[in-house]
C-alpha cells in the first residue's frame, strides 16, 4: 500500500498521520492485506452471507416513550457545552 | 480464602464462616501488595466495594440472597459501570465515566457481587497480548517477563494471580480463551446472543461476547448464569431459556463424543502444546468419553474473513469518539475536521488506527463484495462446517492458543505474526458458538489450556465436561509461584 | 429558448413518520423541545448502546408500499452509512441501501390539461434523522441539538419521470396528502416533516439520452420546489445554450435571491462504505403482517372526496376543500353528523365563515377555538329558526371567540330571532309612522320602497326580525291602510 492510498484512508477515516508514521503504517497494512487477500481464492459464489451465526431476524420494539430527559447527566461527561447544546467548532455548510 | 472455590466461598459466606466484608478485605489486600506488579487493574474500587460487601452481608444475614451475594469479582474495563470510570483501556475514554450501567454490570450487581475493580486489557479490546493498553501491559503472573495474552489480560493475570476469584472477559476472536490459556486459568466464551451486549464498549458487533473467567468450569458456570439470558435492548440477544449451568456433584461424561478436528492438530502446532493437549484427551478417554477425528475444512478461511469482519465493524463502531459529547478532545480545534482527526489521533493507539484503516480499506468503495460480503460468505461456510463436525460429535477440543505466553515485545512489532495468536479460537467466534478453556498441563514451566467447543446453547455440556476433568486433575487449582 | 430543452426531473423525499418515540430508542420522537432533552443515551451514542427497531416505523412503510402498489419486501436490511458530522452522533447513519422495504411503485398525479400521469417511484426506505447543527450557538461557535437525531425518515425516490416544475409540485402534493391521510406523517412542513431533494437535467427536446444533472438538497415547501427547478432549468437551460456543460453537483436554494448555488464543503466525493449493520438482523416482513395492515388502512384523499359527493351530495367543490386534510374532513364528518340542518349547511359554514376565521388566525382546523358539535349546534338554531343568517354571524364570531355554546351566546345577548306578530306589528307601526314620505310614494305604485320598509324594522330590530314574517306584516299592514 503506497504513501497516498494510505494517507486517502486516514483522510476517511478522520485520522491525523504524522509524516513519520505513513511509511510503517503503509507496511503493516500491507503486510493485514495480504493476509486477508487469503479469501480471494475461495470460490463461495454459491454461498449466503452470514449476518447472525442463528440466522435470527430482527425483533420490533413497540412504539412507545421509554427513555426520560438525562441531559445534565449526559453533559456532566461532555468536553465543551453550553445552554444544553453540545459545542463545536463553527460548521459551514 | 484462597484459592477456594465460587460454590465453596458461597457456602462459607452462608455458613458464617467470613463475612463478605473480610472476604472482599482480602482481596483488596491481595491487589494493594501484588497488583501494581503485575498492572491487572485500570482502577480499584475499593470503597465501593466494601459498601457493596456491608450491603451483601446484610442480604446474607435478612434473607433474600443470591447464591453469588458476597463474592468479590474483577470486571473488564469494557463493561459500563455507572458512576466508574470505564476506559476501554484507550486515552480515548481515560475520563470516561459512564452515566450507566452495562446489562452485564446489571445483572452481577443484582446478584450482589462485589466489584473489586476494572481490569487492563487491550485498547477497545483489539489484541492478544494487552501490550496495546494505554495503561500499559500486563504481565504474567507465572512469568513476568511474559504477556498474559489479551485482549482479557488483566482480567486472566487477575485470577490466575488469584487477586480476585473470578473476573468478567469479552471475546470478538479469543480475548477470553487465550488469556485464559496463557496464565492457566478457565475461560468460558458463551453463545452468541446468550450474554446482553448493551453496555458493552462495541469492538465487533457480530462477533462480541461476553463471558467469565475463573479458577473452574464450575465457578464459570455460576457467574455465567447470573449473566446470560434475554435482554430486549439488545437486538441480537437470544430469547431462549437458560439451563442450570452447575453441573452435579457426581456428573460423568461416559458416552460424551469427543471430536478431534484435523486442522487444530496440524503440523504448525507446536508439539509440546500439542502433548499436553493429547494427554489432555487421553483423560477424557480415561473418564468414558469416545473420541472421533473430524474435520473442519474452512478453518484456513478464518483468519482472512475476521480480519476483514472485525476491523471493518470496528472501524464504524468507532466512529463515534469524535471529541463532541464524551471522552477526549484535542486543545482548541481549528474547525470540525481538525477536532476530528487531532482527536481521533491523540486517542487511539497504533493498533486501533491500524484496525480502524484496514476496516476502512474493506469497506471503501468497490471493495465490498470482494472483502465483507465474501468474509460473511466464509462464516456461514465455517459455521456449516462446525454444523457438519457436530452431527458426530458433541464437543470438539484442540489447543486454545498455538503458544504459551511469550515475551514481552516479542511479537509486538509484526502485527500479523500477533494476529495469528488467535488462529485457533477466532473461528468459534464466526460461528458464534460456545467454548471453554480448561487448564490441561505446562510446557515449558508455562501453563496450556485445552478449547472445548460446543453447539449452539450447549455451555452446559461445556460445564459439566469441564468439571468432570478438573475433579480428576489439579492444573486449575495450581497458583503461579509467589503467588500462592 | 426552453422550449428546445426537455427538463428531467426526479425527487427523493424525505418523510418524518409520525411516531410517538425514535426509529431504534424509546426517546420521545416529537418535533422541538429544549436542545438535548430529547436525547437518550441511544440517540448520543454513548459507548456500548444498541438499537432496536420500531415495530410502527415498519407497518407504516408497508402502508405506504401498499398504496403506491409497490413491492414489500420479505426480507429487508438496515445498513450503516458512514460519514462523519457534528450532528451525527455514531459517525454513521442508520438507513437502507440494498434490499429497501418498498420498491418499484406508481402514483398518479393529475395534470393542468385534466389529464393523469403515471409517475414511478424507484424505492422508499428507512433510515434516520441527524440532530441539528445551531450557528452562533456560542462564542461564534456551532452547538449541536440531538433532539431530532434518530427520528424516523422515509426516503421516498421517484424515477426521473416528471417533466415540469408543476408535475414536480403535484407529485410531492400527493405523496403529502397520501402521507397525512394514512396517518404517517404530519404533514406540517414549517417543521420539515416532508423535506425535498431534487434531481434536473435537461436533454434536447427528443433526445434518449440524459443529461448530467444537479442536485437541490433541502427544499422544505412546496413554493421553493416550484421556484428552485423553474430557476435550475433556465440556468442549466442558459449553460447549454451558451455552449457550457452543467456540472455533476450539489446545490442549495436561497430563497431570497430566487436562485441556485453550489453547496460549499461538498467538493469530496463521499464515500459512505454502506454494510449492513451487525447490531441490526434483517428485518421479515411476513404476509400476515402486509395484510393485517393492508386491512387497518384508513380511506385515502380521493376516496373520501368521491364519497362526500356520493353520500353527502356535496359539490366537487366543496369536497375539494373539505377533504383538504384529514383532520378537515374529520371536522366535517363530526359536525355534519350532529348537525339537523343537513351537510350542506354545514359544508356552507365550514368553507365560509369558518375558513375564513381560521385563515384570518392564521391557523388549521387542528387548533380551531370552536369544535365541531358547537358549530352544528348553533346550524340547529338557524334550521329551526331561531336566527337569521345574519345573526347567526354574530353569534359565531362569540363562539369563536370566547368558545361558548349557540345557546348561551344567543341567550346572553338576546339575539334570537323576532317570529312574534304582536312585536313586530309593534316595530313596524312605527316604522311605518315614521315614513310618510316613503308610503306615500309606495302607495303611488313605487314598490321599490318595499325594501327601504324591510331595512328600516332590520335595523330596528337590530336584524333578528323573521324576514318572512316580516314581509308578510309589511305588506298586511300597507295594504291595510289602503
Amino acid at each position: 500500500m503506497n504513501i497516498e492510498e494510505v494517507i486517502k484512508l486516514a483522510r476517511l477515516a478522520r485520522l491525523k498521520v504524522g509524516d513519520g508514521e505513513v511509511e510503517g503504517l503503509g507496511r503493516d497494512l500491507s503486510a493485514i492485506l495480504a493476509l486477508v487477500k487469503r479469501l480471494e481464492s475461495a470460490s463461495l459464489d454459491d454461498v449466503e452471507p452470514l449476518a447472525h451465526p442463528l440466522d435470527a431476524v430482527q425483533r420490533l420494539r413497540a412504539d412507545e416513550v421509554t427513555e426520560d430527559d438525562r441531559r445534565d447527566a449526559f453533559q456532566k461527561i461532555a468536553p465543551h457545552t453550553r445552554d444544553g447544546f453540545y459545542l463545536v467548532p463553527k460548521v459551514i455548510d | 480464602m484462597l484459592n477456594r472455590s465460587l460454590g465453596e466461598l458461597s457456602r462459607g459466606l452462608r455458613n458464617g464462616d467470613f463475612s463478605s466484608v473480610e472476604l472482599t478485605r482480602f482481596f483488596l489486600d491481595r491487589i494493594e501488595n501484588r497488583g501494581a506488579e503485575l498492572n491487572a487493574f485500570i482502577s480499584v474500587t475499593a470503597e465501593r466495594a466494601l459498601d457493596d460487601a456491608h450491603a451483601a452481608d446484610r442480604k446474607l444475614r435478612d434473607g433474600g440472597a443470591h447464591p453469588l451475594t458476597g463474592i468479590p469479582y474483577a470486571h473488564k474495563d469494557l463493561f459500563c459501570t455507572e458512576g466508574v470510570a470505564t476506559t476501554c483501556g484507550s486515552a480515548m475514554l481515560a475520563d470516561f465515566v459512564s452515566p450507566y450501567d452495562a446489562a452485564v454490570s446489571e445483572r452481577l450487581n443484582a446478584a450482589g457481587m462485589v466489584m473489586l475493580g476494572k481490569t487492563n486489557m487491550d485498547e477497545f479490546a483489539m489484541g492478544s497480548s494487552n501490550e496495546n493498553s494505554f495503561y500499559g501491559a500486563v504481565r504474567n503472573p507465572w512469568d513476568a517477563a511474559r504477556v498474559p495474552g489479551g485482549s482479557s489480560g488483566g482480567s486472566a493475570a487477575a485470577v490466575a494471580a488469584r487477586l480476585a476469584p473470578c473476573a468478567t472477559g469479552t471475546d470478538t476472536g479469543g480475548s477470553i480463551r487465550q488469556p485464559a490459556s496463557l496464565c492457566g486459568v478457565t475461560g468460558v466464551k458463551p453463545t452468541y446472543g446468550r450474554v446482553s451486549r448493551y453496555g458493552m464498549v462495541a469492538f465487533a458487533s457480530s462477533l462480541d461476547q461476553a463471558g467469565v473467567l475463573a479458577a473452574g468450569a464450575g465457578d464459570c458456570a455460576l457467574v455465567l448464569q447470573a449473566i446470560a439470558g434475554f435482554d430486549p435492548r439488545d437486538s441480537t440477544s437470544m430469547d431462549e431459556p437458560v439451563p442450570d449451568y452447575t453441573p452435579p456433584a457426581d456428573a460423568n461424561i461416559r458416552g460424551l463424543r469427543v471430536g478431534l478436528p484435523r486442522e487444530y492438530f496440524g503440523a504448525d502446532l507446536d508439539p509440546a502444546i500439542g502433548a499436553v493437549i493429547e494427554q489432555a484427551v487421553a483423560a477424557l478417554r480415561q473418564l468414558g468419553c469416545e473420541t472421533v477425528e473430524v474435520s473442519l475444512p474452512a478453518m484456513s478461511l478464518s483468519a482472512p474473513a475476521y480480519y476483514i469482519l472485525a476491523p471493518a465493524e470496528c472501524s464504524s463502531n468507532l466512529a463515534r469518539y469524535d471529541g463532541v459529547r464524551y471522552g477526549h478532545r484535542c486543545d482548541a480545534p481549528a474547525d470540525c475536521d481538525d477536532l476530528y482527526t487531532r482527536t481521533r489521533a491523540e486517542g487511539f493507539g497504533a493498533e486501533v488506527k491500524r484496525r480502524v484503516l484496514v476496516g476502512t480499506y474493506v469497506l471503501s468503495s468497490g471493495y465490498y463484495d470482494a472483502y465483507y460480503l465474501k468474509a460473511q460468505k466464509a462464516r456461514r461456510r465455517i459455521r456449516d462446517d462446525f454444523a457438519r463436525a457436530f452431527e458426530r460429535a458433541d464437543v470438539l477440543v484442540g489447543p486454545a492458543s498455538p503458544t504459551t505466553a511469550f515475551r514481552l515485545g516479542e511479537k509486538a512489532g509484526d502485527p500479523v505474526t500477533m494476529y495469528l495468536s488467535d488462529v485457533y479460537t477466532i473461528a468459534v467466534n464466526l460461528a458464534g458458538l460456545p467454548a471453554i478453556t480448561l487448564p490441561a498441563g505446562v510446557a515449558g514451566g508455562l501453563p496450556v489450556g485445552m478449547q472445548m467447543i460446543a453447539p449452539h446453547f450447549r455451555e452446559q455440556d461445556l460445564f459439566r465436561a469441564g468439571h468432570c476433568y478438573q475433579r480428576e486433575t489439579d492444573w486449575h487449582r495450581r497458583m503461579p509461584e509467589g503467588f500462592e | 429558448m426552453t422550449e428546445r430543452w426537455q427538463p428531467v426531473i426526479g425527487l427523493e423525499l424525505h418523510m418524518r413518520l409520525k411516531t410517538a418515540s425514535k426509529m431504534f430508542s424509546g426517546a420521545a420522537s416529537a418535533y422541538g423541545g429544549a436542545p438535548n432533552t430529547r436525547a437518550c443515551a441511544v440517540d448520543i451514542a454513548l459507548p456500548g448502546v444498541l438499537p432496536v427497531l420500531n415495530g410502527g416505523v415498519l407497518k407504516m412503510a408497508v402502508a405506504f408500499g401498499i398504496v403506491i402498489n409497490a413491492r414489500i419486501a420479505e426480507r429487508s436490511v438496515f445498513a450503516r452509512k458512514n460519514y462523519f458530522y457534528p450532528d451525527l452522533p455514531k459517525g454513521y447513519q442508520i438507513s437502507q441501501y440494498e434490499s429497501p422495504i418498498v420498491e418499484d411503485g406508481q402514483l398518479e398525479i393529475a395534470l393542468d390539461d385534466g389529464g393523469v400521469k403515471s409517475v414511478g417511484i424507484e424505492r422508499a426506505h428507512l433510515e434516520e434523522d441527524a440532530g441539528k447543527s445551531v450557528h452562533g450557538a456560542a462564542d461564534g461557535m456551532t452547538g449541536v441539538d440531538l433532539n431530532r437525531a434518530g427520528t424516523p425518515l422515509m426516503e421516498i425516490v421517484s424515477r426521473p419521470q416528471l417533466a415540469s416544475a408543476g408535475e414536480a409540485v403535484a407529485y410531492m402534493k400527493k405523496i403529502h396528502s397520501i402521507g397525512c391521510f394514512l396517518g404517517i406523517c404530519d404533514g406540517n412542513m414549517q417543521e420539515g416533516s416532508l423535506r425535498c431533494d431534487v434531481n434536473v437535467s435537461l436533454k434536447p427536446a427528443g433526445a434518449k439520452r440524459l443529461g448530467v444533472r444537479a442536485e437541490i438538497k433541502n427544499l422544505n415547501s412546496f413554493r421553493f420546489v416550484e421556484r428552485a427547478i423553474r430557476h435550475e432549468i433556465k440556468r442549466q437551460a442558459a449553460l447549454l445554450e451558451s455552449g457550457g456543460e452543467v456540472a455533476q453537483e450539489t446545490r442549495l436554494y436561497d430563497p431570497d435571491l430566487d436562485a441556485t448555488r453550489p453547496m460549499r464543503g461538498k467538493e469530496e466525493a463521499e464515500d459512505y462504505r454502506y454494510f449492513p449493520d451487525p447490531d441490526l438482523l434483517p428485518v421479515a416482513i411476513p404476509p400476515s403482517l402486509v395484510d393485517e395492515v393492508r386491512a387497518a388502512l384508513p380511506e385515502l384523499q380521493e376516496q373520501m372526496r368521491e364519497r362526500f359527493v356520493r353520500d353527502y351530495g356535496l359539490s366537487q367543490a366543496d369536497a375539494v376543500q373539505l377533504t383538504a386534510s384529514p383532520e378537515m374532513a374529520a371536522w366535517f364528518e363530526d359536525c355534519a353528523g350532529a348537525c339537523g340542518g343537513g351537510p350542506q349547511l354545514a359544508a356552507n359554514w365550514m368553507t365560509g365563515a369558518l375558513s375564513a376565521a381560521l385563515n384570518h388566525a392564521g391557523i388549521g382546523i387542528a387548533d380551531c377555538p370552536l369544535d365541531a358539535r358547537r358549530l352544528a349546534g348553533l346550524l340547529d338554531r338557524i334550521a329551526d329558526g331561531t336566527l337569521t343568517g345574519n345573526t347567526a354571524r354574530k353569534v359565531f364570531d362569540e363562539m369563536w371567540r370566547t368558545g361558548a355554546g349557540a345557546d348561551e351566546v344567543i341567550a346572553g345577548k338576546g339575539l334570537a330571532q323576532i317570529s312574534d306578530t304582536g312585536e313586530l306589528a309593534a316595530v313596524i307601526a312605527e316604522v311605518l309612522a315614521n315614513s310618510e314620505k316613503q308610503v306615500a310614494q309606495y302607495r303611488s305604485g313605487k314598490e321599490k320602497v318595499f325594501g327601504y320598509f324591510v331595512g328600516q324594522v332590520m335595523k330596528a330590530t337590530q336584524g333578528r326580525a323573521n324576514p318572512a314574517e316580516v314581509n308578510r306584516l309589511l305588506k298586511e299592514s300597507l295594504e291595510k291602510a289602503d
